[in-house]
């Protein structure tokens, strides 16, 4: 689970060229959570994002990765962390061009020093979870569809079993069809599986499909709440 | 990360970009392959060059008349134009200098050689017997000149192997031919072997004859151009050389030894002058093909530049899922390595083909030394670090937002 204490985080150094993207924020996603946070554009949701994500820190205030306090680490600290407990899913894939798809997955097991053998199975498991057909599994990354691209991400996300899956527009390249696919794929991971997931959107459409939607707007959260009738992926 | 991992990362990241990552090797090979093949040339000189002075005798002393000074003068002749050094020099050293083996002055003239229409120009050279022995000359056919041609003015000649081929037909048996020297008339009583060697005009091109005729004939006085003493052992040079000298300022009646008329040169150092002078060449050498090493470094480090602006974009993603700084620029250093490595290997094959090419093609002998192999590839080994460095730094600096935002 995670945890943000009236976070803050300002850009520049004092005066007026500096900028306050978040001004006190405060909340936690439980695990098991299917939560999104939308606002639209320069609402700090994306520095939220990377508060989150351990790929930045904020400039006061407490943010716990289950129970672990890490507002003050350090880059490689921040790493180790990533490692370990984020999985990311961006908008733009961020898969490794010319490489197969079971590389692609492969990677973050890399860095965690898991034998050849492990990375593979594993990497499988995380493919199929995400329901890539094991027939793309050898095909090189840049050859699949939009859609079969952000399933491989997603499964690169899943491969190490992180506490949460923090997806940033997961569907924003891809078309109406294929990104109901995508949100399919994240509603599934969470309800079979119990996999915490944060998404970041602009769309109202797309946070639709979480349990909760946290608001944010101006730095602040203006809204956090279940009231809404969550969307479904009708199966077929 | 494992090496293994780090090793095949670093090999499909390579394989990517195959023609670039060729030609930035090519540049690592030519750089290399140039050290290699100056440096063997340089060596296959010095050693060309040691073993002709090692072949014209061992433990050797040369002798030779040094400036020509009228008393009181301080006009120099030429090098060689004193003609103070007699043969009853040579026999004082003989019989008054320890640690002698063997004494043989010589009188050295070029002249044109003729044999029933061709012709040839040759050194000539008058001596006596023991020229074989201090000169390390080997008789193929025939005899060498005797004591008894010295003293009876006998016009006989003995053929170095160069001047044999140049004027008798093949198959011809020059023993007992009577050839021309100067118009002067000589029988050929002997050939010598061939003596190899380049260096110092070969030594095959050489006719001996006897010592008193080629005075009386020739130069027409009674001096010798060198006087070649054979020392007994090799740690008897240095004390034999002084001795030379003090007899010869003695006999000549020189109290200062800085206007001696001869001048006495040890084997030991000519062979020390010259390797002084063919490593100043190696190095010369060396230096100009390392310029294309260095080239080739920055190749690397110019593509390995281009590489990180180009992956920006993976850097990130790799910092997101978790990849330290130091994982990244172990990558990056490991790219930059790889291709060094690749190019030291192919260089030193490359470089160790040149050199058999210039020793079949031109004659020149060439050495490829273990050592030049370890210096080029350690050299290439530490151009990947040097160069790989900066790009790699600055990979593993790059802010992953910031990265994964790059367009």
């Amino acid at each position: 689970m995670i945890e943000c204490r009236n976070i803050k985080k300002t850009y520049g150094e004092g005066g007026d060229a500096s900028t306050q993207a978040l001004k006190g924020v405060t909340f936690s996603v439980k695990d098991g959570e299917f939560v999104a946070i939308m606002g639209p554009s320069g609402s700090g949701k994306s520095t939220l994002m990377h508060i989150i994500g351990a790929l930045d820190t904020p400039t006061s205030g407490e943010y716990l990765i289950d129970g672990k306090n890490i507002a003050s680490f350090t880059d490689d600290e921040l790493a180790d962390i990533r490692r370990e407990k984020i999985g990311f899913v961006f908008q733009a894939f961020n898969l490794l061009p010319r490489a197969t798809v079971l590389r692609n997955v492969m990677l973050p097991l890399l860095y965690d020093g898991v034998p050849e053998e492990e990375r593979k199975s594993r990497a499988k498991k995380a493919l199929k979870a995400a329901g890539l057909d094991e027939e793309h599994f050898g095909h090189l990354s840049n050859q699949l569809s939009g859609g079969q691209m952000q399933r491989v991400a997603i499964a690169r996300a899943l491969v190490n079993n992180p506490a949460i899956i923090l997806a940033d527009e997961p569907t924003g390249n891809l078309d109406t069809v294929t990104g109901e696919i995508v949100l399919d794929t994240f509603q599934r991971l969470n309800e079979e599986q119990g996999r915490t997931i944060v998404l970041i959107t602009h769309e109202p459409d797309i946070a639709e499909h979480a349990e909760r939607i946290i608001h944010v707007k101006d730095g602040l959260i203006v809204k956090d709440g279940k009231e809404h009738v969550r969307r479904r992926v009708h199966h077929k | 990360m494992k090496f293994k991992d780090v090793f095949e990362e670093t090999y499909l990241a390579l394989a990517v970009n195959k023609a670039r990552s060729g030609l930035t090797v090519l540049g690592i090979v030519i750089g290399i392959a140039s050290v290699i093949a100056m440096i063997s040339v340089g060596a296959g000189a010095q050693g060309s060059i040691e073993a002709s002075i090692q072949s014209i005798g061992s433990n050797l002393l040369l002798v030779y008349p040094s400036f020509a000074r009228g008393v009181g003068e301080q006009v120099r002749g030429g090098f060689g134009s004193a003609t103070t050094l007699t043969v009853d020099d040579a026999n004082a050293i003989a019989s008054q200098v320890q640690n002698i083996a063997a004494v043989a002055p010589q009188v050295t003239t070029n002249a044109q050689v003729i044999y029933q229409g061709q012709n040839t120009n040759a050194q000539v050279i008058g001596t006596t017997p023991n020229y074989t022995q201090v000169r390390n000359v080997q008789i193929a056919e025939g005899n060498f000149v005797s004591d008894t041609d010295v003293q009876s003015y006998n016009m006989v000649a003995v053929l170095g192997p160069t001047v044999v081929s140049n004027i008798f037909a093949t198959g011809t048996d020059p023993l007992g031919a009577t050839i021309r020297i100067k118009n002067y008339n000589f029988r050929v009583i002997g050939v010598a072997a061939s003596q190899g060697g380049t260096g110092f005009g070969s030594a095959d091109n050489a006719i001996y004859i006897p010592l008193s005729v080629a005075q009386h004939f020739f130069t027409g006085n009674s001096s010798v151009s060198t006087v070649n003493v054979e020392v007994a052992s090799a740690q008897d040079m240095t004390q034999a050389q002084s001795d030379i000298t003090n007899l010869l300022l003695q006999r000549h009646n020189i109290a200062d030894p800085t206007h001696a008329d001869f001048q006495v040169l040890n084997q030991a150092s000519i062979i020390q002058t010259a390797s002084a002078v063919t490593g100043t060449f190696t190095t010369l050498l060396g230096s100009i093909a390392g310029i294309s090493l260095l080239v080739g470094g920055i190749g690397i480090m110019n593509m390995m530049l281009t590489t990180v602006t180009e992956r920006t974009r993976e850097i990130g993603l790799r910092k997101a899922i978790g990849a330290k700084r130091k994982d990244i620029s172990t990558q990056f250093l490991m790219e930059a390595v790889m291709l060094t490595g690749i190019g030291g290997i192919l260089g030193v094959a490359l470089g160790y083909l040149i050199s058999l090419l210039i020793t079949s093609l031109s004659g020149t002998a060439t050495a490829v030394s273990f050592e030049s192999v370890v210096l080029a590839f350690g050299v290439s080994a530490v151009i990947g670090i040097v160069f790989g460095y900066y790009p790699s730094r600055r990979a593993a600096g790059l802010n992953p937002i910031e990265a994964l935002r790059y367009e």
